[in-house]
């Protein structure tokens, strides 16, 4: 299918068109309607008719327009140029978009992805005579200051290099041609591939996900980590701070690449990003975050069936660089929408509808979507690892977590970040329940913690050593234990009044407040406590428990629970994440605990 | 109407095939297409405007405004070959609309040579600028806590019986941005209210003076409820000019939108289409958001736009889909609870879920006080506090709370009766807002202030106090 064919619009609903009279039409294939050349894909064909649905309002078409099979499937353009690019759901550049039509979006508007005028320095990395095929690096173009841009022969390519050569191209200008019997074929600074299929990586590649992905949020890190290549869902009712747990993981976590999907989102926040990343430095590589990133936003008055078609946009410029050898995190919010618009198509198509009104395949669509994350070797030489890490937001109706969406995504993605109202309600965020929410990543990333964690703690200095836990996993299960049995005392105090618990339990409650206040409750937008490095969390659970464990030891010998609430310190406690003298603050914070506490064990003689 | 007709481009069909409730089926008619307007004469000597919502090669599936109470088969539809557009100059500003933009205050109609389609076009995200300028409302509950910017759009989810309507007759009053002469224009569409609650908001409007820097657009209770849908979109494109085109900054007051949705239902279960959550239909987050999304900053273009929809929950419940869908779209919510109206707190704001997300970028130094956005998150902190104890001391008595509980549930009523509770016509300063939050603060130690920065802290907490223990 190369040819462009021309047929005519029988009937218009909403953003699905019937139309007729192309025999060899095929399901994916693009068309154009009307005078305006609206975009749509082809998602039904039959003997006589088919069915596409529109990326375009579809106002003012008529039954007896044209509509023509241009013969191509919906691709992606992938190549240098892509990051710090706005996009809306089908590819095109808003820049560009705004400069054709003003600041509204017009139908009919054709955009490319990446300028087409803009050149670029490639220098070779491969010579004349070698042979080169699929994934094959070939050079490289500086992308960024801090990201080199590989270029990779496309998947479907190879041969013997007749031609390449260092200078400055244009995306379609060919930096290498390949001969293979006689046939050229050639390399370029774009390639395009169908965003709904997955690009493939080195047979039998598939890695095991056993590296964190640091994200600098102490909730995720400590508690529930996900790994490079893993899938987190983040389900939540409004209000409960999805997108800005979004924006905070977009923002701070380890990946050299962040592609950030607005899907059906809300146009402001999507400008917050605009206006936010340019300037927030990141913190590994000292220069502008906007720089790693690529936005894809399509909000949600955009037209329904592009927001379908932005996720696999997303994914598949993820896949682009995770085969560069980079580690891509991908940020989709939210995943709701997505399938709202499969919902919406298939009401249109009146397919028989399943739960909730959505069709019968939403959960295979899900589970395709998860499982294009993953950490691989990828295609090609030299050798390289890559990972695509998929975090998806889920805006369930009414907040509850027992609908469609959130459990076929619960289904197939390995961590589950649940969001919870109540602490949203009293603005404890991020509002991630440390009781509901699970990693089943974590068993096998506590090995690799436990390397990392041996490295903090020597980073951590001298004062650490020897009063660490043993590991990790000990300080992180004590911590959760202490948290789970708070809320049990919390419901028995609710009924009886703090006051006529024991101190020992009353202790539990104190730390327990003490855990959420001082480290699971993060300040967003507060200048040190955005991002917390790893030593600095280690370290904070370190010195909560190690008071825990002292007091603990008072309580029992009869120290009043009142008097242990009154050291000053508690209060320094709750506010240390703030502190700018990071570990040290902690050290000396330690230090006067200590001396607080030898000053009771005097007053009740229990030296 | 004669308007209407005017713009046809001629095409006329005599006869239709069916009239099932507001959708007419028409045959053998030819180029028509999607989304068009059409004018509907039946026999009784009434006009009707529609809209063609399927087509295919001869016939039509077209929706009817105005009623189909007398229509017959044998009706003469003509099309206008457009979309639904307005005209638009800066003739519409102190003048009153029916739902479907026919004048209704007496005066001619609207004429110009600019026309809009009413269903717009979406703005380029990469055209929009951030919304950071606070609008002072002189409510303190609104203003300390959930601050509104220009070019936002923030709901008051409310209960029928509750005083939203007084709440924002309140605001449009005293809205103005810090440091600013120039005042907002009022779009107010009205979507199936009564007519004594249109009739409040008109005298309320003539009374401050408002009414000429106005639009008004009525869709009242027994108007044709399917019109509904147009009023919204006709207010908006109303608003996109004045705010645009004219430079105004533009508060657009849409009321109630439950009302709108249920509009939709209808047409939805009309259309037999398969339905969501409540019978309604799985659009209803698309529609709601084109809507909602039409509110903004643009880059070049002087003036905004500010939303503030109404929304009345069925039975009060914020996970109906409505609210629900509309808080996931706007950018918070303004919480009205039944239980504090009950006690006589006016405004009756429920602040724990309440949410304004673009608060952050519009308050602090400079736009209105460094401390405000720590003293609000400690307000929440405090308040939330003060709530559990209060549950609590329903079960156990006061006498069973923890003293530090007493504090806090006394830190609870005061909040209730001092900060968020104010007059109807009083128009607090956000300095006014902020020291009353600083007084009742006070009631708490100040080590207890562990959201607050210590160094305003030292600046603002009341040396002297009013600890009356």
């Amino acid at each position: 299918m190369v040819e462009s064919r021309t047929g005519e619009v029988r009937w218009i609903s909403g953003s699905v068109v019937v139309g007729s009279g192309i025999r060899d039409i095929e399901m994916g294939e693009i068309v154009e309607v009307g005078k305006d050349r609206l975009v749509g894909e082809v998602i039904r064909v039959g003997a006589e008719e088919f069915t596409a649905q529109l990326y375009e309002n579809t106002t003012g078409v008529k039954p007896g327009e044209e509509i023509i099979g241009v013969g191509k499937r919906l691709v992606a353009e992938l190549g240098v140029g892509l990051l710090g690019n706005i996009l809306d759901g089908v590819g095109r550049a808003l820049d560009r978009i705004k400069l054709q039509t003003g600041p509204f979006i017009a139908r009919g508007v054709r955009v490319n992805t990446l300028p087409r005028e803009k050149k670029w320095h490639f220098k070779p990395l491969m010579k004349k005579g070698e042979d080169a095929g699929p994934g094959d690096i070939v050079g490289t173009v500086q992308e960024m200051p801090v990201l080199v841009h590989k270029v990779m022969v496309p998947p479907n390519l190879s041969g013997r290099i007749t031609q390449i050569s260092e200078g400055d191209f244009t995306v379609e200008e060919p930096v290498a041609t390949l001969e293979r019997d006689g046939k050229k074929g050639y390399v370029r600074l774009m390639q395009e591939w169908p965003i709904r299929i997955p690009r493939p990586f080195a047979p039998g590649g598939r890695l095991p996900l056993d590296e964190p992905l640091v994200t600098g949020q102490r909730v995720i890190d400590t508690f529930f980590p996900i790994p490079k290549g893993g899938t987190a869902s983040i389900p939540g009712g409004f209000g409960t701070g999805k997108t800005v747990m979004l924006h905070q993981l977009a923002k701070w976590c380890a990946a050299q690449v962040i592609v950030y999907v607005g899907c059906g989102e809300r146009g402001n926040e999507m400008c917050e990003v605009l206006t936010d990343f340019p300037e927030l430095m990141d913190p590994r590589t000292k220069r502008p975050l906007m720089e790693r990133t690529i936005l894809i936003a399509n909000t949600s008055n955009m037209p329904v069936a592009a927001r379908e078609a932005s996720i696999y946009l997303g994914v598949t410029m993820g896949e682009y660089y995770r085969d560069q050898g980079y580690d891509v995190a991908m940020m989709a919010d939210s995943t709701s929408r997505w399938a709202e618009a499969l919902r919406e198509i298939s009401g249109r198509l009146e397919e028989m509808p399943a739960e909730g009104g959505y069709p019968a395949y939403l959960p295979d669509r899900v589970a395709e979507f998860y499982e294009r994350a993953g950490r691989v070797r990828a295609l090609g030489s030299p050798e390289r690892q890559g990972s695509v890490t998929i975090i998806g937001a889920v805006s369930p109706p009414g907040g509850d977590f027992n609908e469609p969406v959130t459990i076929h995504t619960l289904r197939f993605t390995g961590v589950f970040w649940a969001l919870d109202r109540d602490l949203a309600y009293s603005r404890h965020f991020p509002a991630i329940h440390w009781l509901k929410s699970y990693s089943l990543y974590v068993d096998r990333l506590l090995t690799s913690w436990a390397q990392s964690y041996s490295q903090y703690a020597d980073r951590i200095a001298e004062y650490w050593k020897g009063r660490l836990e043993t590991d990790f996993s000990q300080l992180r299960g004590k911590a959760l234990k202490i948290l789970g049995e708070s809320a049990e005392i919390e419901s028995i105090a609710r009924i009886m009044g703090e006051r006529a618990l024991p101190d020992d339990q009353r202790l539990i409650l104190l730390e327990s407040e003490l855990i959420k206040e001082a480290f699971l409750r993060q300040f967003a937008y507060h200048e040190v406590d955005a991002f917390c490095e790893m030593e600095k969390q280690v370290a904070m659970l370190q010195l909560l428990l190690e008071f825990y464990d002292k007091a603990s030891h008072l309580v029992q010998r009869g120290v009043p629970i009142e008097r242990i609430k009154s050291i000053p310190q508690i209060p320094k406690l709750e506010r240390a994440k703030e502190d700018r003298s990071g570990i040290q603050g902690l050290q000396r914070l330690s230090e006067e605990i200590e001396n607080e506490l030898a000053k009771i064990r005097q007053e009740y003689n229990l030296v | 109407m004669e308007s209407m007709l005017s713009k046809t481009h001629g095409l006329v069909s005599r006869g239709l095939q069916e009239i099932r409730g507001s959708l007419v089926m028409i045959d053998n008619v030819e180029n028509v297409g999607y989304d068009e307007l059409v004018t509907i004469r039946a026999p009784d000597g009434a006009e009707r405007m529609g809209r063609v919502l399927e087509v295919g090669r001869g016939k039509a599936v077209i929706q009817i405004f105005g009623g189909e109470m007398g229509m017959q088969t044998d009706s003469i539809v003509s099309f206008t070959g457009s979309a639904f557009k307005i005209p638009l100059s800066d003739e519409i500003l102190g003048r009153i609309f029916n739902g479907i933009f026919e004048p209704i205050d007496g005066s001619p109609p609207i004429v110009s040579s600019e026309q809009e389609d009413i269903n717009g076009n979406p703005i380029n995200p990469r055209a929009r600028i951030y919304p950071n300028n606070f609008i002072q409302t002189g409510v303190s509950a609104i203003d300390g806590m959930l601050s509104l910017v220009r070019g936002q759009k923030l709901p008051i989810f409310s209960e029928s019986g509750l005083p939203h309507n007084r709440l924002i007759a309140q605001i449009s009053r005293q809205a103005s941005v810090l440091g600013e002469k120039e005042e907002f224009a009022l779009v107010f569409s009205a979507m199936g209210l009564r007519h004594d609650e249109a009739q409040y908001f008109i005298d309320e409007f003539r009374r401050s003076g408002a009414l000429e820097r106005s639009v008004i657009i009525l869709n009242l209770a027994d108007d044709p409820a399917i019109e509904r849908l147009f009023t919204p979109r006709i207010a908006l494109t109303a608003a996109e000019y004045i705010a645009f085109k004219l430079g105004m900054h533009v508060l657009v007051i849409l009321s109630d939108m439950t009302n709108y949705a249920e509009v939709l239902r209808e047409l939805s279960a009309a259309r037999e289409e398969v339905p969501s959550r409540k019978g309604y239909p799985g659009y209803l987050y698309s529609d709601l958001a084109s809507i909602y999304e039409r509110a903004g900053i643009i880059e070049g273009l002087p003036g905004s736009l500010t939303q503030m929809p109404i929304l009345t929950m069925p039975g009060g419940d914020i996970q109906h889909p409505i609210p629900d869908l509309s808080g996931y779209i706007t950018e918070g919510q303004i919480f009205l609870d039944r239980e504090m109206y009950m006690k006589g707190v006016y405004p009756p704001i429920n602040v724990l879920p309440s949410l304004s997300r673009l608060m952050r970028k519009g308050i602090g130094k400079g736009k209105t006080r460094e401390d405000h956005g720590d003293v609000a998150d400690q307000l929440y902190g405090a308040y939330s506090r003060g709530r559990q104890a209060r549950d609590l001391s329903r079960i156990v008595g006061e006498i069973g709370l923890s003293e530090d509980e007493k504090l806090y549930l006394k830190f609870a009523e005061r909040f209730e009766t001092q900060f968020i509770s104010q007059g109807e016509y009083e128009n607090r300063t956000i300095e006014r807002t902020l020291d009353i939050a600083w007084e009742l603060l006070s009631i708490l130690p100040e080590k207890a202030l562990t959201r607050i920065r210590e160094e305003y802290i030292a600046k603002y907490y009341p040396k002297t106090g009013v600890k009356q223990r």
